[in-house]
Order: C-alpha cells, then structure tokens, then sequence
C-alpha cells in the first residue's frame, strides 16, 4: 500500500514513531527505560552464562562439579525484592500515564468517530462537518473522540501519538489526544475485522489554528481538482480500493477496470449497463443490485460524498479502461 | 537378540490401539504433536510468504486470514498444550517417580482418542470453508462469519478433555503412586511442573470449553450473549476466553520449565541450585495465572480500575519466573558443563524465554501496552516465550530422552547444526517483528504500507532458515530410529530415575524394586554410594 502520511520507519527512533502528542514524552520514557534496564539485565545474565559456561566447562580435570553449592537464601531474596520493586514502581507509572489519557480535558473538542467494515466515519457535532477516512484537528487542542461501531470489534490506533482504543458495536468508547505538531499521521485499525481489515486506514491532519479554521470554512480540499483526479483521489482516501482493483483483478468487490459501459449481470438474474445512475445508485445504495459471484458487503456511502465527489469518481472510472 | 522392551513387548497395530501402557501412549502423542507441529509451521511459511511483499502476492486475503488462524489454532489447540505433558510427561511422569504407570491407564488412552476425535473436527473445519476468525474467535466477528468457526470451535472443545482428563491422571499419580522414599520434595522438578500444570489445565479448561459452547449456541440458535445486535456484549467474550487462555499459556511454559531444571542438572552434573523456589515458583505461576487475563484487554473498554488490577498482578507473575532462571544461572556455577545438544536447547531457552519475558513487561506496563496492543510488538512477544521457550525447551527434553524412548542416539553434529539454523532463523523471524510492532505495524494484517517491506521481507527470509532447521533435524531423528547408534541405560549421566532403567524401558519400567534415599539430583550422595 503507498505510503500516504508520514513515515513511521523514517522518522522517530529506532524503535518509536515521531512523537506528536501530548502522551508522547512520559510514554517514550517509560520504554527508553525499559528498554535499558532490560538490556543491561539481559546482558549481565548472559555474561555470567558465557562465563560459567568457559570456566566450567567439562574437561577430563573437570569431570565431576567442583563443589555443590544448592542453595543461598540471601541470594533468592535480593533477586525475589529488588525486581518486585523495581516492577511495582514501573507499575504506577505507567498507571499513572494510563489514567492520564482516560481523562480527556473539560475544553476537548468533541468528534464521533463511526467505524464499519471497511472504513472510519468522523462528524464533528458543534461544527456540522463530516468526513470520510480523514479527521482533521488544530495543533496543541485537546480533541476527544466518541467512538462507536455499527458492526464488529474495530480499534482506533494513532502510532505517532501512542493512542489506542477498540471501537465496539453496542456502546461508546472514548479516546483523547493533543497534538503537539502539525503534519499528516497514520490511523490504522487495530481490531481483526474481515478481508479488508488491513484497508481499514485513515488520515490525520494536523493544522495550525489558522489552517484549521480555514478548513472548517471552505469544507474538506479537492475541491480545486478536475474530476477525475479528484476520483482518483477518493479512490483511495476513501477506501474504495480495500475491495475494488484497478488493474483487472477480482477482489472483495468486481474491478473497476474497463467498467464504465459494460453489461452487469446480478444475483437475481436481472442485469443492467454500467452507466452514470448505475454507478451512482452503486455508491449510495450498493446492496439492491448486487453483481453475480459477490457478497453484498459495501457499506453505503450515502450522505458521505457530495454530488460532486461522486462526480469525479465516474469521471475517474471513465478513464480505466 | 534384542531385549525385551516395551517397544517390542507386543507386537501389531492393534496392541498399540489398545494399549495401556503410558509409554506407547506417549509416543503416540509425540507422533501427532510433531504432525501437528509440521502443520501448524507450514501455515506460518506460507502466511510469511504472503507478506514478503505489499498487496496480493500468492493469496486473497481471506485466504490469508484463513491461514493466519489456522496458523494460531492448530499450534495452540493440537500442538503446544498438549506438546510436553501428553508426549514427555505421558512417558516419563511414572517412571520418574519410580512407578509403573499412571494411575488411570485407561483414562490415559481415552483422552488420546479425545485428541485425535478432537483433530479430526479441526481438519475438517481446515477443508470445509476455514475459519477467518483469528484463533480468539472473537465476537461479534466470529459468531456472524460464514466460515466454519463451529466445527473448529467444536473441535477445540473436545481437545479440551483430553487435556483435563491428562491433567486429572497426573495429579491423582503424583499423589498416590511415588515410589517408596520418594517425599513430594524427593521428586524431580519436571514432575513439580507437571503437577502445577495439571492444576491449571483441570481448573481452567472447563472455563474455555463452556465459552466455545456458547459461541456455539450464538451461531446455532442465537441466544443473544455476544452479539449485541441480538442484545450480548461483545466483551463479554473476551473475558471468558481469556479467562481459560491466560492461564493456558502458562500450560505451555510450566512443563518446558521443568525440562530446564532435567537439562540443567545432568548436563552440569551439579545439584540444582534452589529446589525449594524453583518447585513454590510453579505452584505461585499457577495460582497467578488465574488472576491476570484482562492484561489482553487493556484497550478493549474494560474499566480502568480493573486494568490497574490485571496491570499490578501481571508485574507480579514475572516474579516467580525470574526467581527460575537465577537459579538456572546459579546452577551452572561451579558444575562440569557438557556443551550436548540437549544443553545448546537449554541455553537457547535462557537466551530466548528471558527476551521474551523482558518484553512482558512493556506490555504489562498499562501506558506503554496502548502502544504496543495489537502490533507485531505482541507476536513477537509470544513467539519469544512459546517458541523461544516452550519450543526449545520441547526439542531439549526430547533430544535429551530420545536415547531412553527409542534406544538410539542421534547423530550429534547434525543436531547442533539443526540448533544453529533453528536459533539463528528464530531471531530473524521475531526480533524484526519487534521493531515492526513498536514502529506501529498492526497484527493480522493481509497487505502493508510500503514502508514495512525490509523488515517484512527479512522476517519472511527467516522462516525458511527455521523451516531448514527442523526438516534438518526431522532427517537425523528419523535416521537414528532406522540405523542410528544403540543407546545405553545412561548416555549423559544423569541421575533421576528413568536412567536407572534399560533404554528403552520394559513395559513395567523398572526390573527392580524402586525405593528412592536421596534427593533427587544428589550428585554427592550417588558419589558416595557409587552408584
């Protein structure tokens, strides 16, 4: 799949995405230090076994074990106290940032976040905007996303911002953040959730204030594109291609190649030319016509795309011959 | 002419269908846990192979879901849970305590045919439409999926009794059938791990059995317990299953640790260091075990006063552990090491099982867990402790008694190369995975952003390194059946009580009257005595 936002390999350490939020920091930390313990521990064990290992080796003047030392109860209790307490202290801290991000601030904005197979929904209440596979929020805000799904177990995970939440079918699930720089972060979902699980992916952007309320006022960009490569945009902003192929191949859904004008053959033996209204009603109400050998999986995008976003994705299928 | 041995004893197919003897019955076991293995690997190369590159490469991606569940379900259902206690544990549970056999033969060969009955709903379920579920099954994807989650759920459930009736067999022979002398801490520390292991798999199994009934019931008549458009809580699911497979994967890990201490021991020909804490250590493992399952649900919308609870107690039963390989460590010092290929396992296990277990605690730790929850970081974690530990510990234990099983060595060359490709390959595959995971790379997924490729492609180069490895000593076992060196009572020089018998044994194990005078790997004493 191209690499759409920032690189999460390319940049950050060599473990560790960037860092873009507000958790980053303490949470970065607590790994670093993790991370150094665990190899300086690792390393000392391996040493004194590297050690044992030459010095008693068995040689014909080493045949039997030179004394049987079995047992040492100071020895049991240093290595039995000083790794519990190390342990109880990693526990709160890491309790302590865990509740931090449970608790969004009283001045988050608010966003609903819907995910369904295969694709994020995001509407901003107070604002009245929707979007489709792509969220976009002002630098150094509190943003609080209420999640829902409208089918299976989905999850919400931002790696540049170390935040993560599953999005379930019959209740509410929270998640906040603030980003600490502008710039375009991946979202992925992390809940297993059928053939396209993997396409499941969003944007996030992050604006400046200004950009931000810009956005706002002039509603979501392509809108300066020519038809169809605004289609050929949406094509994958908008997950359409988690089920359908350009190049001729059959995936979840039939392939967009040479589509345009071609005769449709449907499950209840009816059939139809795939012209402009086919391709529109396709969209809006994918399962009343559902294309013989395929499952009526598409999620409708009705209400998602405005008339002229539809547009320019006939406009783009045209051009796939 | 060839003594007599429970190998030879009686002859024909049907005295082995219809044996009593815990001995065939554990090489029985051993013979569809290494089937089942070979599967379960095959399914790992072929889903590796999808991944070496971005978008469709050889599969769909249902195809590649299939196959990562199946992946999961064959290697935890019909082969790591029962790996070490049905095959090793089976063979030498009795003979280490100085026994006959166990205390239930029949029950014993009941819950073999369980397995197989329990496999075969599995291989159907491969054939007829695989599961695309993941090996968690969770809901509401798995109770509205079209594929047979059912006979896979079903063939999971009927495993499950063979696993409890193991567990039940143990327990009542360590109780009742030690040899005269032998007190509870005369006993060998593999059989201290088998007994905590019994413990668990009796008291937790049930647990996941009752859960795969009602998923079951979801699908079939819709009760509506899970699925919330029938009015269930998905959540719900989650707590029941883990409820059984946290507690199951230490299942996995106790018996592999109770190889350690055999492996340790003999190859050192030292006592071990810390008998006392190693043998509470398993019994603390398993009384933990019970208490940490929602550490797999830090960010599934269970209450944080609950994650705080699962988090502290989940720092707690990485204590016992670390207490166990100390003493392993302690061990070693002041011993005469024999660098055998039983031993390269043994230390492969330290190497590995303590990667693993530092790994535990990024994600013990609930903050960090937001992180790394649902990535490749998880994979490699549990790939660390099962295979890098349970695995090894497996192939340890099986190298170590394959002369008192089968009467042959090995050749010993082949298998420490076998060691290196398994070790080095094993590294290849996971350590990437590590680095994938905590970069951001979700779990199960079929296609990939561009920027993962390296690491995916060189992950996927290490599997057929690994694969090599296990076909290379798949050869030279089969090899030393057919032709390989006869073995003899004692090849190591070890000192518990199955090296007191012929290799292989006769079919009541011991020729002699057993009565035990020392600890178990009393060094000083078999000195002394001269024995």
């Amino acid at each position: 799949m191209k690499d759409v936002n920032e690189s999460l390999i390319e940049h950050g350490t060599l473990w560790l995405p960037r860092s873009a939020s507000t958790f980053s920091n303490s949470i970065d930390s607590t790994f670093n230090i993790i991370t150094w313990s665990s190899i300086f521990m690792f390393v000392c064990i391996v040493a004194v076994g590297i050690y044992f290992i030459i010095k008693y080796r068995r040689t014909p003047s080493n045949q039997q074990a030179a004394s049987q030392v079995i047992h040492n109860s100071k020895l049991e209790l240093v290595w039995t106290v000083i790794p519990l307490v190390l342990l109880i202290a990693l526990f709160f801290w890491g309790y302590k940032d865990y509740l931090n991000m449970a608790v969004p601030p009283a001045n988050a904005m608010e966003i609903r976040v819907i995910g369904k197979k295969w694709l994020w929904q995001f509407e901003y209440p107070k604002q009245g905007v929707k979007t489709l596979n792509e969220i976009v929020v002002p630098v150094n805000q509190p943003v609080k996303l209420i999640m829902s799904s409208d089918d299976v177990i989905h999850s919400f995970y931002i790696p540049n911002f170390r935040v993560k939440k599953d999005v379930l079918p019959n209740r509410y699930s929270r998640l906040w953040f603030e980003a600490t720089s502008t710039g375009n972060y991946q979202i992925f979902c992390t809940e297993y959730c059928g053939d396209g699980h993997s396409g499941m992916l969003a944007n996030l952007k992050v604006l400046s204030q200004e950009e931000y309320d810009d956005w706002l006022k002039n509603g979501s960009s392509g809108d300066d594109l020519p038809l169809d490569k605004l289609g050929e945009k949406l094509y994958t902003a908008n997950a359409c291609a988690t089920c359908h192929s350009l190049d001729g191949s059959s995936k979840t859904g039939p392939t967009w190649k040479g589509l345009y004008g071609k005769k449709r053959e449907f499950q209840d033996g009816s059939s139809a030319i795939a012209d402009d209204d086919y391709i529109r009603n396709s969209i809006n109400k994918p399962n009343l016509k559902v294309v013989k050998g395929y499952a009526p999986v598409m999620p409708s995008y009705e209400g998602l795309l405005n008339e002229r976003q539809i547009n320019g994705i006939i406009e783009y299928i045209k051009t796939l011959k | 002419m060839t003594e007599l041995n429970y190998l030879n004893a009686k002859k024909g197919l049907m005295s082995w269908l219809f044996t009593l003897d815990h001995k065939r019955i554990g090489v029985m076991y051993l013979i569809f846990i290494c089937i089942a293995f070979s599967l379960g690997g095959l399914f790992a190369v072929l889903l590796r192979l999808e991944l070496i590159a971005p978008g469709q490469t050889f599969f769909t991606a249902k195809q590649y879901n299939q196959l990562f569940t199946l992946h999961g379900a064959v290697m935890t259902f019909l082969f790591i849970i029962p790996s070490i206690p049905a095959s090793l544990g089976n063979f030498f549970l009795p003979v280490m305590l100085g026994a006959k056999d166990v205390a239930f033969p029949k029950l014993n060969l009941a819950s073999l045919y369980i397995y197989v009955l329990g496999a075969c709903f599995c291989l159907y379920s491969m054939i007829a439409g695989a599961a695309d579920t993941g090996w968690t099954f969770y809901t509401p994807y798995s109770s509205t999926t079209d594929t047979s989650v059912i006979s896979m759920t079903m063939g999971a459930f009927i495993l499950g009794f063979s696993s409890i009736l193991t567990g039940v067999n143990f327990i009542a022979t360590v109780h009742m059938m030690r040899a005269k002398g032998m007190g509870w801490f005369r006993m060998p520390l593999f059989i201290w791990s088998l007994y905590a292991t019994a413990i668990i798999q009796v008291l937790a199994t049930p647990v996941l059995g009752i859960t795969l009934l009602l998923l079951f019931l979801e699908k079939v008549i819709k009760i509506g317990i899970f699925d919330p458009v029938l009015g269930g809580d998905p959540v719900l699911f989650q707590h029941f299953f883990w409820f059984y497979s946290h507690p199951a994967v230490y299942i996995m890990i106790l018996p592999a640790m109770g190889i350690m201490s055999e492996l340790v021991t003999t190859f050192c020909k030292k006592n071990i260091f810390g008998y006392k804490p190693i043998a509470f250590s398993s019994i603390a493992i398993a009384i933990i075990s019970f208490l940490v399952w929602g550490h797999h649900m830090f960010v599934s919308g269970q209450s944080d006063y609950a994650a705080s609870i699962f988090s502290f107690l989940t720092f707690l039963v990485a204590i016992p552990s670390g207490v166990k390989v100390f003493n392993w460590l302690s061990t070693m010092y002041k011993g005469s090491i024999d660098l055998k290929s039983p031993f390269l396992y043994f230390l492969s296990f330290m190497f590995l099982f303590c990667i693993g277990g530092f790994t535990g605690i990024y994600l013990a730790t609930l903050s960090v867990d937001v992180h790394l929850h649902d990535t490749y970081f998880v994979v490699a974690h549990f790939h660390y402790v099962m295979m890098g530990g349970t695995v090894m510990a497996f192939f340890g234990g099986l190298h170590y008694w394959w002369p008192k099983m089968f009467g042959r060595m090995y050749n010993e060359a082949a298998a420490r190369i076998a060691c290196l490709l398994v070790f080095v390959g094993f590294n290849m595959v996971f350590f990437t995975q590590f680095i994938l995971g905590a970069k951001g790379m979700p779990r199960r997924y079929y296609d990939y952003l561009d920027q993962f490729q390296p690491l995916h492609a060189f992950s996927t180069v290490g599997t057929w390194v690994l694969g090599a490895g296990f076909m290379v000593m798949g050869v030279y076992l089969i090899k030393s059946l057919i032709n390989g060196e006869k073995a003899s009572a004692n090849p190591w020089g070890g000192i518990t009580l199955e090296w007191q018998t012929s290799s292989p044994p006769i079919t009541e194990n011991f020729a002699h009257h057993v009565e035990v005078t020392h600890d178990p790997y009393d060094y000083e004493a078999v000195q002394r005595k001269g024995v």
